[in-house]
């Protein structure tokens, strides 16, 4: 059951990726990418992992990629033209960057399928079942939040500061008097 | 099948088809309403003429949606403008999946005629899903439902329905911002984002209304603005933008719309109904909390009750909505701007800063969470209240209306 949710929402992922950069229209464009993120909400389900589904869905599809809607509508590029990959030029990087891509996704599958990740997953043995006993104990919430703030704050804060320089700076760059 | 299995789809069968209808006939009665209730806040009839007080009025309309002919206008995105509508409506209906609705029902082991031996095990719950992200769910689906919307607007093809499309989303994006950091409080609260677990936690200390007013207070006012009702109707002001987003719709696809709205609002009405008041405890008592392990006419009776008052109180924030809309006029966009980013958000962030230092002082001193504990965060709250309600009124509305200035001549 596990294992048919599983491919069923990784094939919904990967044709809506991949239907997201076919597609001439941004608007089109901007949803396929939307259904993506909704099939990964359902896999970080799978995974027993609701709270990262839930913001998942709240941060990427319900906050960002409406602002990107917002974007394509006020600039009017709902109704695109030709493509962008023209010459040949453009056309060799895209496929030497292609051709790279699937080299590395070759060499990643070899050391994954020679055991050279297997030692390093029995070093953190995460018993099945686990972390739904967590959850319950905790709550979705709590179960994140306990290491974020307690072990790994430091980081955390300073990726909210990263955060913080970069609204600042876009508001700079918007605004010629401030 | 196991038995197990077997139970647990009978139950969500059923549990999702009640919620279904009750949904779809609640917008029935919602429209009813808040037509009749037009009417009477502008000291008139409203809908009388279909069947006995006008009830059967929504079923005309209904019936004139679906045989009314559907227009495209010419140059719109076809398949987007049709799958707007449904965008809208799915994401107004998945809502209500994870609000608690009623005391749960006792566990059972029974054999029935065509399933064969049908067991649950555990307290049934009375939700569609008790899911472990609790009200992280309404926060997360409700703002997908902006893309409804947006798209609507925009695959119209029209100037009109783009505008509104495009106010639609900015306005939703920024009162998500108030709604959320006023669900926060909560969290600190209940301990919890289940909405179970909420209710649990308020029938210990006393409804967060009392314990948590102001974030009550600014959840309400989102609400107004994440539902497009008055006076935050700006995604289709009539006035300026002819009907807005769904300006070009016609018969059922506009139909959608409206339909969608007021799912949502019986969502939003629910979900602040269990938020802060309780949800479906019945107040000063306490023989409605204890599970029962068997079937019993007390049992059944117990949940019936609290289904009824958990219906009550929704119903009230639902005339509440209404009441609001035929009472106050709609906000100028830089006024509805300005509400949220400088008033409600700012006011959100201290609020949690102060919620979060009361309860932490609490906990040092190793107060527990009963009622005391709610009317001590009450006292905390009643100040907090009466400052923001008097900076934002700044003498105009509360004083002003004792100062009427005479008629010339």
């Amino acid at each position: 059951m596990r294992e048919v949710v599983f491919w069923g929402f990784s094939g919904v992922a990967l044709a809506a990726a991949l239907l997201c950069v076919t597609r001439r229209s941004a608007v089109a464009s901007a949803l396929w990418l939307v259904l993506t993120l909704f099939s990964l909400a359902g896999l970080f389900v799978l995974l027993d992992a609701q709270f990262i589904a839930a913001i998942q869905v709240l941060v990427y599809a319900g906050a960002i990629m409406v602002l990107f809607l917002f974007v394509i509508m006020l600039l009017n590029l709902g109704r695109a033209g030709p493509s962008d990959m023209r010459g040949w030029l453009g056309r060799g990087v895209a496929a030497l960057l292609g051709v790279g891509l699937a080299v590395e996704l070759w060499v990643l599958v070899r050391i994954v399928r020679g055991g050279g990740f297997a030692a390093e997953t029995a070093a953190y043995p995460l018993p099945p079942g686990e972390l739904a006993r967590v959850q319950q104990a905790e709550g979705a919430v709590g179960m994140l939040a306990e290491p974020l703030f307690r072990q790994y704050l430091v980081p955390f804060e300073i990726t909210s500061v990263l955060l913080l320089a970069a609204i600042v700076g876009a508001v700079v760059l918007a605004k010629r008097k401030i | 099948m196991t038995p197990e299995l077997k139970g647990l789809l009978l139950v969500s069968a059923i549990k999702v088809l009640l919620v279904f209808v009750a949904l779809l006939v609640g917008v029935l009665v919602v429209i009813w309403v808040e037509r009749r209730g037009a009417g009477f806040m502008q000291d008139r009839l409203g809908p009388n003429r279909v069947g006995p007080l006008g009830l059967l009025q929504n079923v005309a309309d209904g019936l004139k949606n679906l045989v009314k002919e559907e227009v495209v206008p010419a140059r719109a995105d076809r398949v987007i403008f049709y799958l707007a509508p449904l965008m809208s409506f799915v994401t107004a209906l998945i809502l209500f999946a994870v609000i608690p609705f009623g005391a749960p029902l006792p566990p059972f082991d029974v054999t029935l005629p065509l399933l064969g031996r049908v067991v649950h095990e555990g307290p049934i719950p009375l939700m569609v899903a008790d899911l472990p992200v609790g009200f992280l769910f309404i926060i997360a689906i409700s703002s997908v439902a902006v893309y409804g919307i947006t798209l609507a607007g925009w695959a119209s093809n029209s100037k009109y329905s783009l505008l509104g499309g495009l106010r639609a989303s900015a306005q939703m994006i920024s009162y998500e911002l108030a709604l959320g950091s006023s669900l926060i409080v909560v969290l600190l609260l209940a301990g919890n984002v289940m909405l179970s677990e909420i209710v649990a936690a308020q029938q210990r200390m006393v409804w967060f209304v009392f314990a948590a007013t102001l974030a009550y207070l600014m959840l309400h006012i989102a609400a107004f603005a994440e539902t497009n009702r008055l006076p935050f109707d700006l995604p289709e002001a009539e006035a300026e933008l002819v009907a807005g987003y769904h300006a070009e719709y016609s018969a059922m696809k506009y139909a959608m719309f409206p339909l969608s709205e007021y799912v949502a609002l019986i969502t939003m009405s629910a979900f602040i109904t269990t938020l802060f008041f309780g949800g479906w405890d019945i107040p000063f008592t306490a023989w409605d909390e204890q599970a029962a392990a068997t079937w019993s006419l007390g049992a059944v009776l117990r949940t019936s009750m609290t289904a009824l008052v958990f219906l009550g109180k929704t119903f009230f924030f639902v005339w509440v909505f209404v009441w609001v809309r035929w009472t106050l006029p709609r906000f100028r966009y830089d006024q509805l701007m300005f509400l949220g980013w400088k008033v409600l958000l700012p006011t959100a962030l201290a609020y949690i800063v102060v919620m979060a230092t009361a309860v932490l002082v609490l906990e040092r001193w190793g107060i527990a969470q009963d009622w005391k504990y709610g009317l001590i965060l009450f006292l905390v709250n009643v100040p907090l209240v009466a400052a923001v309600v008097f900076g934002l009124d700044r003498r105009r509305v509360l004083a002003g209306t004792q100062r009427r200035v005479p008629m010339e001549g």
